[in-house]
């Protein structure tokens, strides 16, 4: 199988439904000429023309805006806002438009709409840059969130998002575009909903979705030196959440720890931790933990703010005082 | 002068014991050595001495209570000598009360989801002297134990077993599943938490399984729960075999002669030749006994103690421990200074320490005395048996049966009343030389058994 970063996954998925699917079109900043400002559609514009690969003005709620008419009007668009950060000036649209209309319309209307934007911390972008506010969108009925953590399944989530005849809101992490990894040419798809154990293990469940997956990862490869067998759970989305596999696999462990790089205050950990110690108390062995960012804004200081990200050894660390 | 009674350490991994029951009632007047009150350890009864004469003055537990060793028990004084100091805010160090623990059996209606209601030490704690007394004497805030009652000893150990008991959900299930008390269990997770391996742990252990009956009806797999008793077993012994590398001798040893001296000894008895008490009656093993106390004079590198770090300590008198069996485990009290001890000494006493092992009356000394211990299972038939060292002694005999064997004597077979002992013994104090000696001294004994008589 052919190694490739997680941007040509993506790059592979959109090029597959521009291809495949005349409906299909794509919008946002930078993304034509520019090729995007993390060169995803590079080339993209030569390939596919004008009406099918648009640069847009600076003005995040009217390209959101813009896909949701054109979704309820029988295309399938893909609106990409650059960063989560810059979402927030479309955050009317996708919250009260996006969101609801099929609700409110009594399911008459859909809205297939893909919303793409690039999110995390960790390149020293500032404060305002390096937000990881996913958990916002999840916590919004009717909007479905993946968060890839993998070049795999940036490809194969992202082609199950343009299946979806309701919004998707598709969150790419900037740290992850050059990682590499094992993804087939041909068209496949990562069901929703669905987690990925990375790893099995049986002494703690770590979970982590999109960046912090790879914390995850190394530190349980880490407290295998050490003795401690963990699974690591990549969620993969956010909403559809998969309970099911995350309950499975703390009553197998007994316990369980949560990480993200969101802040901790009200982040999407406290979401896991409460449905597992409603639906599997007596399964643990140890109170559910929460690694997450810190309560503070971004530092643009590298080491400053790697201090403010949930590091493997604080992983490792906790893990060892649980077990 | 002011003598605190306090809870005695009977035995190296004894923590905490309970007060059954005060036999003097304060004001009474107590003599130095008087038996003041009973107390129960994970192990046996056992009666706690004055170790002055005077008054006893205050009782400052109540029978039922469980007290860590060397809690504040109780305080002999003077009739007339000041003991104020003890009269307010200096409760005992209580573990818990047997009271607490039956509301724990009840079913859980509290509110409290995990069952545990808080036991009544730690509601006293909310009000009264005892609270002020806690902030008083306290050496240092304890953030992590729900309670720390205050003691008046000057070692001030606050009782952690006050503490409320930490059981992880899932532990707590299992627990309940398998009917373990998880209140015998002990935590290894963080901060003490029983957590599911350790009631794994104490299935696979403690849990005994009822094998089904033949025929139709097969009764339910059934779990029980290690009595204290069978927890200190098998922490003694589990002990002995991680830490004590046992080197084991076996030699048959003809007891032909000992069988006559024995009869002749007891018919001497019976008629009053040899002064006893009526219906003495001296026992194989009672020549055991005698003859390994004496096999241990010559050899006192067998008649001593081990500690952690190898150090070892030879005793000065042979206290000799008999494995005596239970109804729900065993005891090996110690038959003390055994070499200055007739045959007919040793068979009055073993007679008595037996019956007070069985009723849990056996007293500090005894329990925690012994130097040397014998395990005879002869009354059984069992023809061998190797016994594991009783920690911190260094060895133990096991004795088999007295059977008559054919055996070679000047080129002839024989029958002879033989018996198999075996000798465990502590490789870190002793090699197998000493102890091959000592075994060919106790059959030089056992075989001229007028040796044990003088």
């Amino acid at each position: 199988m052919p190694e490739i970063t997680y941007r040509e996954a993506i790059r592979q998925a959109l090029r597959y439904q521009l291809q495949n699917d005349e409906r299909v079109f794509l919008m946002g900043e930078d993304i034509g000429a520019y090729g995007g400002s993390y060169a995803v559609t590079k080339g993209f514009l030569e390939e596919f023309g004008p009406k099918r690969v648009k640069d847009t003005p600076i003005a995040e709620s009217v390209i959101a805006g813009a896909g949701i008419g054109a979704a309820m009007a029988g295309l399938k668009p893909m609106v990409e806002l650059m960063t989560i950060n810059f979402s927030l000036l479309a955050i009317d649209q996708i919250v009260n438009n996006a969101s609801k209309l099929h609700y409110m319309s009594n399911g008459q209307i859909n809205v297939p709409l893909v919303i793409r934007m690039a999110g995390g911390a960790g390149s020293q972008l500032g404060a305002q840059h390096s937000h990881s506010l996913e958990s916002w969108y999840a916590h919004v009925p009717g909007l479905k969130v993946a968060c890839p953590a993998t070049p795999y399944d940036a490809k194969g989530l992202l082609m199950t998002a343009f299946d979806d005849e309701n919004p998707v809101i598709f969150i790419e992490h900037t740290a992850l575009y050059t990682l590499k990894g094992e993804v087939p040419d041909e068209p496949y798809r990562v069901a929703f909903g669905k987690v990925d154990v990375m790893r099995e293990g049986t002494d703690v469940t770590i979970i982590g979705y999109g960046g912090s997956v790879w914390q995850c990862f190394r530190a349980a490869k880490t407290l295998e030196t050490e003795g401690v067998s963990a699974e690591v759970l990549n969620l993969r989305t956010l909403n559809p959440l998969d309970t099911d596999g995350i309950l499975a696999s703390v009553r197998k462990t007994n316990r369980a720890i949560v990480v993200e790089d969101d802040w901790e205050f009200g982040g999407f950990g406290g979401e896991i931790a409460a449905l597992i110690q409603e639906h599997a108390f007596d399964d643990l062995d140890a109170p559910v933990l929460r690694i997450a960012g810190a309560d503070i804004p971004m530092p643009y200081n590298g080491r400053l703010e790697q201090a403010a990200l949930p590091q493997e050894a604080e992983i490792v660390r906790a893990v060892k005082e649980m077990v | 002068m002011i003598s605190e009674v306090v809870m005695p350490q009977m035995g190296a991994d004894m923590t905490e014991g309970t007060l059954v029951k005060w036999l003097k009632s304060e004001g009474d007047a107590v003599e130095r050595g008087e038996i003041i009150a009973e107390i129960e350890t994970d192990k046996a009864n056992v009666e706690i001495e004055a170790f002055e004469s005077g008054v006893f003055r205050k009782a400052l537990a109540e029978e039922g209570a469980v007290i860590e060793v060397g809690g504040l028990i109780g305080i002999i004084a003077g009739a007339e000598e000041d003991i104020s100091k003890y009269e307010n805010g200096s409760a005992p160090s209580i573990v818990s009360r047997e009271a607490d623990a039956k509301t724990a059996e009840l079913p859980q209606t509290s509110s409290d989801p995990t069952g545990d209601a808080p036991t009544k030490a730690e509601a006293r704690m909310e009000t009264g002297a005892g609270a002020e007394a806690a902030s008083n004497t306290s050496p240092a805030p304890q953030p992590d134990k729900a309670v720390s009652l205050p003691t008046a000893t000057p070692s001030g150990r606050s009782g952690a077993g006050g503490a409320r008991q930490r059981v992880s959900p899932v532990a707590r299930r299992i627990a309940e599943e398998a009917g373990i008390d998880v209140r015998t269990i002990e935590g290894t997770g963080p901060d003490g938490r029983v957590i599911k391996r350790d009631i794994e742990n104490a299935l696979k252990s403690g849990g005994q399984s009822q094998a089904p009956a033949r025929g139709q009806q097969r009764s339910a797999t059934t779990t029980t729960a290690p009595s204290k008793m069978r927890q200190a077993i098998a922490r003694r012994m589990s002990q002995s075999k991680r830490e004590a590398p046992h080197y084991y001798l076996l030699l048959d040893i003809d007891m032909t002669a000992a069988r006559e001296t024995r009869a002749q000894y007891n018919a001497a008895l019976a008629s009053g030749d040899i002064a006893a008490p009526p219906e003495t009656k001296v026992s194989i093993n009672d020549m055991l006994v005698r003859a390994v106390a004496l096999a241990l004079r010559k050899q006192p590198e067998f008649n001593a103690t081990i500690d952690g770090d190898g150090t070892v300590t030879e005793h000065p008198q042979e206290n000799v421990c008999i494995a005596i069996a239970l109804d729900d485990g065993l005891i090996a009290p110690a038959v003390l200074d055994v070499s200055a001890k007739s045959l007919a000494e040793i068979a009055v006493e073993s007679a008595d320490l037996v019956a007070r092992a069985k009723g849990g009356r056996l007293r500090a000394p005894e329990i925690n005395g012994g130097t040397f211990t014998i395990t005879n299972l002869g009354a059984y038939g069992v023809e061998t048996l190797i016994g594991i060292i009783q920690p911190p002694q260094t060895a133990v005999l096991g004795a088999g049966t007295v059977m008559p064997q054919a055996v070679v004597r000047e080129g002839q077979v024989v029958v002879r009343q033989m018996m198999k002992v075996a000798l465990s013994a502590d490789h870190r104090a002793t090699d197998g030389a000493q102890g091959a000696q000592f075994l060919s001294e106790l059959k030089r004994l056992l075989e001229s058994p007028l040796l044990l008589v003088v």
